[in-house]
């Protein structure tokens, strides 16, 4: 997870009339870039005339108000930021998951454990074993995009998707796993269930994790 | 309050959407034509984003338990309160046990309701829009059934001019004869990476929009745009506007209810003015894109901005 402290480039390109993406040149994913962007987001979001900041994986979106922040002076203020921003650190606690993995609602454990050549024991154990940092929260409300998963464990999405899966499902998906913050259809391959609410609309802080979170899944139960 | 009888093929409340939030992954949601949501509000005297219905290629049925005033804007169609036909882009009053019809449109996808006060849902991070795959926001978090009763928030404007009262709703975008909608696209990150044959194609096809286009996303239909495809990319911030072009090789648009976050390769993004425009696009017609500056779409998006400021000052001076 961690990798060179060079300071990339950082590119810059219009998503419309009042948004700029940052991007670093292509390369698998960087926590040491991670951090970056972390920085730059903190420091993009107190600038008057940013309305929004989205950090994305080893990216982030800034949303402005054109009318009284040119594209052309946010880019410039951002190159600013970049060349200056530190590498912003992970939360100190971590956030517990746990887990009951198999059984109906881990079906796929069994096939995609056998496909690493493990165990399901030996999977979870695994699975379990890892450090887990948010990187970025997308695709659905509370929906953590997690950096950290052993690369033994990586796994191929489902050729079909599934048309709906449960809010709570542990799943997995090439190099990353997550948990389904809302029920919704997915391509991931599900390993367990969890009863930890990830999102809801009605509270004053909606979402459980935000960039920089840490979590680990404690196992509650196999079932197999 | 008001009672649902009929809710059409897809009815939902809507404001002018979510800000603030997409870095907890909840999207903008919002009026899909947000600026005949705006003039709906002004007709009626609300501020530009009080919630409203947004219908779905009409077929709303409702009944008024109270007296209120109204406006019905967006697509062509027709629109009656019992037997009397109101116009569209016009601000009308309903006695109480008056039902209001929303017909199959003429030309355009979506009508705006907007009520004196508004509709009364809770706000749910800064507002009343549904959130349709989140679950959240709106009646219920969902689209509207038949039987919802919807309470409307009081009204604090005192003049009632009691008479129909509207604007010429044609004439609030640019008005063409041809079948095929035209919108304004700024290129995106991806664009310069696609060979000149690719970028000429896709500016040049007419887009038939495929029936399975929704709140989320528009899917188009044509020429098969393959050639040099940049691949997948870490998954970054999108917006509704966007463009994106997945290996199907036909290109699609992020709607309203769009995820916030994609990977696949940007053309470009629809700028802002010309985003309702693209909403109102009937299924199976034709959509062209060109090329504009970021500064072209400040100019076309200040010129909306000064045509609804024109709309608020005659609706403030009628009567």
């Amino acid at each position: 997870m961690t990798g060179s402290r060079d300071v990339d480039d950082l590119s810059l390109s219009s998503l419309g009339e009042a948004a700029i993406l940052c991007q670093l040149p292509e390369g698998s994913l960087n926590f040491d870039r991670q951090r970056r962007i972390w920085a730059l987001a903190e420091s993009a979001e107190a600038l008057p005339g940013v309305v929004e900041v989205v950090p994305g994986m080893n990216n982030l979106l800034v949303l402005h108000d054109p009318f009284t922040l040119s594209h052309a002076a946010l880019s410039e203020l951002l190159l600013g930021l970049w060349a200056k921003a530190s590498y912003k650190d992970c939360a100190g606690s971590v956030t517990e998951i746990p887990t009951s993995y198999g059984g109906k609602a881990g079906e796929d454990l069994p096939e995609i454990a056998a496909r690493a050549g493990l165990t399901p024991e030996e999977f979870v154990a695994l699975h379990a074993a890892g450090d887990y940092v948010v990187y970025a929260l997308g695709s659905q409300p509370g929906f953590a995009y997690l950096g950290g998963l052993d690369p033994r464990l990586a796994t191929p999405r489902r050729s079909v998707p599934r048309p709906l899966l449960e809010a709570g499902c542990v799943i997995i998906g090439g190099e990353q796993t997550a948990v389904q913050s809302r029920t919704s259809p997915s391509g991931w391959n599900v390993i367990g269930k969890t009863d930890i609410e990830f999102f809801d609309a009605t509270k004053a802080v909606p979402a459980l994790l935000s960039p920089g979170s840490r979590l680990r899944f404690v196992v509650k139960e196999i079932v197999l | 309050m008001i009672e649902i009888i009929q809710p059409g093929i897809f009815s939902s409340i809507q404001d002018l959407g979510r800000r603030g939030f997409r870095s907890i992954g909840v999207g903008q949601s919002g009026a899909m034509d947000a600026m005949a949501l705006r003039i709906a509000n002004i007709l009626v005297g609300n501020s530009d984003d009080a919630a409203g219905i947004e219908t779905t290629l009409g077929g709303l049925e409702l009944c008024f338990d109270a007296d209120c005033r109204f406006a019905v804007t967006g697509a062509d169609a027709e629109v009656a309160l019992d037997d009397q036909v109101l116009s569209v882009w016009s601000l009308a009053t309903a006695r109480a046990g008056q039902v209001l019809r929303i017909g199959w449109p003429d030309a355009g996808m979506r009508n705006y309701i907007a009520f004196a006060g508004g509709v009364d849902v809770p706000v749910l991070m800064g507002s009343r829009a549904t959130d349709l795959k989140g679950g959240f926001g709106g009646h219920e978090g969902r689209a509207l059934r038949q039987g919802d009763r919807l309470s409307l928030l009081a009204h604090t404007s005192q003049d009632d001019p009691g008479l129909p009262f509207g604007i010429a709703g044609r004439k609030t975008e640019p008005e063409s004869d041809s079948p095929v909608t035209t919108v304004r696209m700024i290129p995106a990150a991806e664009w310069g990476q696609y060979s000149p044959d690719t970028q000429q194609s896709f500016l040049s096809a007419n887009w038939q929009l495929d029936p399975a286009s929704n709140r989320v996303g528009f899917r188009l239909r044509g020429p098969m745009l393959t050639a040099k495809t940049p691949r997948e990319l870490l998954s970054h911030g999108i917006l509704p506007g966007t463009v994106q072009l997945p290996p199907s090789g036909q290109p699609a648009v992020q709607m309203m209810d769009a995820n916030t976050c994609g990977g696949y390769p940007k053309l470009g993004v629809v700028i802002a003015a010309d985003l309702g425009r693209l909403a109102q696009t009937r299924l199976g017609d034709a959509v062209r894109f060109v090329l504009v500056s970021p500064e072209e779409a400040l100019q076309a998006l200040r010129a909306r901005e000064n045509l609804i400021s024109a709309v608020r000052v005659v609706c403030h001076h009628r009567g």
